[in-house]
């Protein structure tokens, strides 16, 4: 009986003393689409979460789930997490921004960020990167590296994000290959690495011979590397283990910087909600190097290209552009704003097949 | 739209592989249901397989040592499932999900190191004269010896249930254990045995994907494969062949579809992207309209004093 009291007693005094200590940290959150081993958009956030650890040390404790489902399961794990006592949490997909909405009305102590939504609240900001920059690049060498003609495209949801990556690419490749011709597939995952592999082997026995991706695993360049005489891009991480070939150039994330601040405004208590859409020039888009199975002039246009984009010279959607339809979208020299740009749910003017409603 | 895009030869041999893993998990389940035991990790123990397969053939450069590995590596991990269902007497579904969790985690971890390499290649059996048959020869003469392993296995676990006396032991303690028992069958050792062979034919299905269908190693990579496997062996009324047809006709829909829409077919997207589900549901459930039913242990705990 003794004992039990005295263990009772200390078990509560270790309690008490562990809970004091949380009260001096903040706790992040991630909640994360895929595992952080995908090589790919999930392994770039946790490579953002270690930055935080590596930055505040002891003063900051950061907390995970991943491979967590879009949809109601993420509102449970984003509860849980506030639960835990959570000051700030980040949610990285887009199929989150509902959720957190609802997660974030009954939690207004707790401030949220969520990736790539428009959805925002007090406690509720977004961010987001401008990756139809990177895919400007590609485009670019893409339609110069081509032979067949043909570029696969593996999609996962039809959502304004993915779409304006279509857009952005093709205008890019078909302004330097003006025969240049895309084949989108949807995947309807944003993590499949069987179903990848086998949206890209489809497109390849297609005929394409340059594959993009706006999935989140490194199937599909294993899959062109298996077939031989295709190039890919890495897709939101470097996935430099594919280069040269089939990677010859990728688009990175590069999350820490923005995580940094935005768990350093939480400690200051100077968070506010607000709106972040990063691009090259930030450096939230990152081009992975251009490797040496691309020719040396190719890279160099679209070294330049990223150049103008970076000081601001150059926009991606730069009229005259129309739409698929054959109505104007953009006038001679007209730029897209920022709401157009979000808002996207049109092909351009060229593009064939029609997008999933 | 362009349907002379799509080779029908490559767009056949391309779903007879995308259907084999679907096949090794389904047909490895079957069995272990048909001995009345549901395990739901067929998720864990494939993507266990994957990396045990994995890490074996890049580390000793032998696909087939790597695929022997997957099977053994399956095996072990429901070597867990059966301590604890046959021996603890544990719940079998909530063992079963446990047992995905744990091997989605295990797999992680030993897979840490693989990230990025490419495993050597497992070459095509070389048919000789038969592989230069206009069609036939494309489709079926250019694969790996798994596959043809995968279709032979069928074969067999469709022979023994049948046929053998061994197969109707196994029947007869899937549908009652008790009067199993009497006849002095040892339920337990049986159903251990039958655990285990479903868990290395998982591990087979795992390394499948990381060696031949992707081929790579990527965490969390079967991706619910295991889980429709479950569901197919119940569509199949736990019968091999139509086990069979139903990872054909999944894999073969999925195959189209990517094609068709590659093709540009104008056909709404969203009706391809769930066609494979419906139609392979549809079907199977068509062909069960007979009275086959669910052995009918399935599920329930054995003990010798009930």
């Amino acid at each position: 009986m003794k004992l039990t009291t005295l263990m009772t007693s200390a078990a509560m005094v270790l309690g008490l003393a562990t809970s004091a200590m949380a009260q001096d940290k903040t706790k992040v959150g991630f909640v994360f689409v895929g595992p952080v081993g995908d090589g790919g958009w999930t392994y770039e956030h946790n490579e953002g979460r270690l930055a935080v650890e590596e930055e505040f040390g002891d003063k900051v404790e950061t907390v995970y789930v991943e491979s967590v489902a879009e949809g109601p399961d993420s509102e449970r794990v984003m509860t849980q997490m506030a639960l835990d006592g959570a000051d700030l949490i980040f949610t990285t997909s887009f199929g989150y921004m509902d959720p957190t909405i609802n997660v974030a009305k009954k939690f207004p102590n707790v401030k949220f960020e969520h990736a790539t939504g428009y959805k925002r609240a007090d406690n509720v900001s977004t961010y987001g990167a401008r990756f139809y920059e990177g895919r400007a690049v590609q485009g670019t060498i893409a339609g110069h590296m081509t032979e067949s003609n043909i570029v696969g495209y593996i999609g996962s949801f039809p959502i304004p994000e993915v779409i304006r990556g279509i857009n952005s690419a093709y205008i890019h490749a078909k302004k330097v290959n003006p025969d240049v011709q895309f084949k989108i597939v949807w995947a309807y995952t944003w993590f499949d690495p069987a179903k990848e592999a086998d949206a890209a082997k489809v497109l390849i026995e297609q005929g394409a011979d340059v594959i993009l991706q706006h999935t989140d695993s490194t199937a599909p360049q294993a899959a062109a590397q298996e077939a031989g005489n295709v190039i890919t891009f890495g897709q939101a991480s470097d996935m430099a283990q594919y280069a040269p070939k089939p990677r010859v150039s990728s688009i990175i994330d590069n999350w820490a910087p923005y995580y940094i601040d935005r768990v350093k405004a939480v400690m200051d208590g100077t968070w506010e909600s607000q709106d972040t859409w990063g691009g090259i020039d930030s450096g939230m888009v990152g081009i992975g190097e251009i490797s040496d199975a691309v020719p040396a002039e190719v890279k160099e246009e679209a070294l330049a290209l990223k150049d103008k984009m970076a000081n601001g010279e150059y926009h991606p959607f730069t009229g005259p552009i129309k739409k698929q339809d054959g109505s104007d979208w953009l006038a001679e020299g007209e730029t897209a704003d920022d709401k157009a740009l979000l808002e996207m749910n049109f092909y351009v003017e060229g593009i064939e097949g029609s997008i999933p409603e | 739209m362009d349907l002379s895009a799509i080779n029908p030869l490559l767009f056949v041999a391309g779903f007879l592989v995308a259907a084999t893993p679907l096949i090794f998990a389904a047909i490895g389940e079957l069995v272990v249901e048909k001995s009345g035991v549901l395990n739901l990790g067929v998720e864990g123990m494939m993507i266990t397989g994957a990396i045990c397969g994995f890490a074996t053939a890049v580390e000793t450069g032998s696909p087939l040592l790597g695929f022997a590995a997957a099977a053994v590596g399956g095996a072990v991990l429901s070597l867990l499932f059966a301590f604890l269902t046959q021996v603890a007497l544990a719940n079998q579904v909530a063992s079963g999900l446990s047992l995905t969790l744990f091997g989605l985690g295990l797999s992680a971890l030993i897979g840490q190191s693989y990230v990025g390499i490419k495993p050597p290649r497992l070459g095509d059996i070389d048919f000789g004269l038969l592989a230069d048959i206009p069609v036939i020869g494309p489709i079926f003469f250019t694969h790996d010896i798994i596959l043809y392993l995968g279709i032979a296995l069928v074969a067999g676990v469709w022979a023994v249930l049948k046929f053998t006396r061994a197969g109707l032991i196994l029947r007869a303690v899937g549908e009652s254990h008790d009067a199993a028992h009497a006849l002095g069958y040892k339920v337990k050792h049986i159903r251990t045995t039958a655990i285990l062979f479903g868990g290395a034919c998982a591990g087979l299905g795992g390394a499948y994907i990381s060696l031949i269908r992707v081929p790579q190693w990527t965490e969390g990579m079967t991706a619910g494969i295991g889980w429709i496997a479950l569901a197919l062996v119940v569509f199949a009324s736990w019968k091999p062949w139509r086990a069979l047809l139903g990872a054909y006709l999944f894999g073969g829909i999925t195959q189209l579809q990517l094609n068709l829409q590659g093709a540009g077919v104008a056909i709404p997207v969203e009706y391809l992207a769930m066609s494979p589900y419906i139609i392979t549901i549809i079907v199977l459930v068509v062909l069960s309209a007979d009275k086959s039913a669910a052995p009918a242990s399935l599920g329930r705990t054995f003990h010798a004093s009930n």
